[in-house]
């Protein structure tokens, strides 16, 4: 039977999270809807609609869903629900914020984080912040699952699904008051092919800001941070890789004075290749490392920058 | 205004759980034990209040075995006022724990449940929210600032990107993020005291709610391990070997 995906967008792009949470779904069944929930997304939809084995697009549009209003989303995609075999959803901060709704709603038991889908009925999670896998049955009716983007290829373009509009649900007792995006004209943390990351060592945000931001501007990467980093007020919350913060899997991921917490290796350790400078030898972010570099980050950096000319 | 605040007693997060040879779990025999750091930044959210003035009883509960009366006697030392402990000694599903938190709720009648966004041994991130919705209160989940005024609580919340803000009507649930808070250490006076206070025991049989699982566990594994690469002497090789070798500049 059917799948239904639910897109990760702000309104204006659809994120690339959807593509790969698109690839999750094929695996599942032939037979591949998208649900676009915005205000004013007619784009989105219509990048939707493009993405390669989709049956057809379902925009719901609406004030309170295209503020992520979690209460208002739920309702509508409970209300498509009955459709389908599967609901799948980005596992992202707004993705893990209504999905449990919906699976309460349907009385399903929710699975999160997927990283494999081993048949239709059948998931892998990470459980203990990556450090087993467990590999669940279900048998409800409609499975509600969070699919961990980094674990699934995008899927590709080259698609030409119908887009059916539809109202999206409101919300009652709950009001969007405003929201302070991050500016940045770096790549996304989850969505970069490089993030250069720092930790404790940096000993302060200027420092932090000195060393790291440099780095990652010159080779076009996102910039993230241990949670030591950030609790300790060097980086904003959002930089945070690990258990507690973004999980991501680069091309390239660079941990500069970063000893390598469980929990930190937790949010970075499929990335394919990493890079550790820490001139702590016995650090165990060294156990991880592809290329280890035992040196100060205060001379290792600035020789970087050159050697990268 | 009442508040009440689940907590769930998880393997310490500084432990590195390890996947038992038949594959049949994670074994905690012999684990540190500790309350879930995210519902620990809960209970010192709603003491608090209870500080402020704006609480005026803090009522701690738990789902788990008989030792889970220890993380609730911690919640008490942090200032909470007493405890439920619902005994269960096979592990409850998120679902099933949403449900008894509900009719705990419909019980206790508070005007706000605080509790951690997700619990460190499963990672789902699901309890909260699914109590949400079967009380039918508005959610705010990952929090990092809780403000109350009368009937209304507005919360700044962490999202992809950046912040948000959003104000939801009381009763509601509110999930605790990292940055809300940092939990006081309990002192000995507290600890002590905290012998003294109420911990009623139930069961799930209890409260009437069918909590067999509806996932069936078909094995815990461990990761594939990452084996540890080469060191290099200096920058330049780290470039010229990230160019040649590994191929990703």
């Amino acid at each position: 039977m059917a799948v239904l995906v639910v897109a990760d967008n702000d309104n204006a792009h659809l994120r690339d999270t959807t593509h790969k949470t698109v690839t999750a779904a094929k695996a599942l069944s032939g037979e591949v809807d998208i649900l676009v929930l915005g205000q004013g997304a007619d784009a989105v939809a219509a990048s939707a609609a493009k993405i390669e084995g989709v049956r057809k697009v379902i925009y719901a549009e609406g004030a309170d869903v295209g503020h992520g209003v979690a209460e208002a989303i739920s309702e509508t995609v409970s209300g498509l629900a009955g459709g389908y075999d599967a609901v799948l959803i980005p596992a992202t901060a707004s993705g893990k914020n209504f999905a449990p709704r919906i699976a309460a709603k349907l009385d399903a038991s929710p699975i999160s984080d997927v990283i494999e889908v081993v048949s239709a009925d059948t998931f892998v999670r990470p459980i203990y912040a990556g450090n087993a896998l467990e590999t669940v049955q279900t048998s409800d009716k409609t499975k509600v699952l969070t699919v961990r983007p980094t674990a699934f290829k995008a899927a590709g373009e080259g698609g030409s699904a119908s887009v059916e509009k539809t109202a999206g649900a409101s919300a009652t007792g709950v009001r969007f008051v405003s929201e302070e995006m991050v500016k940045s004209d770096r790549p996304e943390l989850t969505a970069a092919k490089i993030v250069v990351s720092g930790g404790r060592a940096m000993g302060s945000a200027e420092e932090f800001q000195k060393v790291i931001e440099p780095l990652a501007d010159k080779l076009g990467a996102a910039v993230g941070a241990s949670r030591a980093a950030v609790d300790a007020g060097y980086a904003p919350n959002d930089y945070q890789v690990g258990q507690t913060g973004k999980v991501v899997a680069p091309g390239l991921y660079i941990a500069i004075g970063i000893s390598g917490a469980i929990q930190h290796l937790a949010g970075m350790k499929d990335s394919k290749v990493i890079v550790a400078i820490n001139k702590d030898a016995d650090a165990p972010i060294f156990q991880v490392a592809d290329y280890g570099l035992v040196a100060d980050y205060k001379t290792a950096v600035p020789e970087l920058m050159a050697a990268l000319g | 205004m009442k508040v009440l605040v689940p907590v769930k007693r998880v393997i310490d997060y500084n432990v590195k759980a390890r996947v038992k040879p038949d594959q049949s779990g994670v074994d905690l025999a012999n684990v540190k034990m500790s309350m879930n750091p995210f519902c620990e930044i809960a209970v010192e959210e709603a003491v608090r209040l209870k500080e402020k003035g704006v609480a005026t009883e803090v009522v701690i509960v738990s789902i788990g075995p008989a030792q889970a009366q220890e993380t609730i006697r911690t919640a008490l030392a942090m200032g909470g006022d007493r405890g439920i402990l619902i005994q269960s000694d096979t592990d409850v599903e998120p679902l099933a724990v949403a449900k008894l938190l509900a009719a705990v709720a419909a019980e206790e009648k508070p005007d706000l449940v605080l509790m951690g966004k997700q619990a460190i041994d499963g990672d789902n991130n699901a309890v909260g929210q699914m109590l949400s919705q079967l009380l039918g209160w508005p959610q705010a989940t990952y929090a990092s600032k809780v403000e109350i005024a009368g009937s209304k609580a507005s919360v700044t919340r962490e999202v992809d990107g950046g912040l948000q803000t959003i104000e939801v009507d009381l009763p509601a649930v509110v999930t605790a993020d990292l940055r809300l808070n940092e939990p006081r250490y309990a002192s000995l006076p507290n600890i002590m005291k905290a012998k003294k206070k109420e911990i009623a025991t139930k069961t799930t049989a209890d409260y009437g709610v069918d909590t067999a699982p509806r996932l069936k566990v078909l094995k815990v594994t461990e990761p594939a391990k990452r084996s540890a690469g080469v060191k290099v002497e200096n920058a330049a090789e780290l470039v010229a070997k990230l160019k040649t070798e590994a191929g990703v500049l």
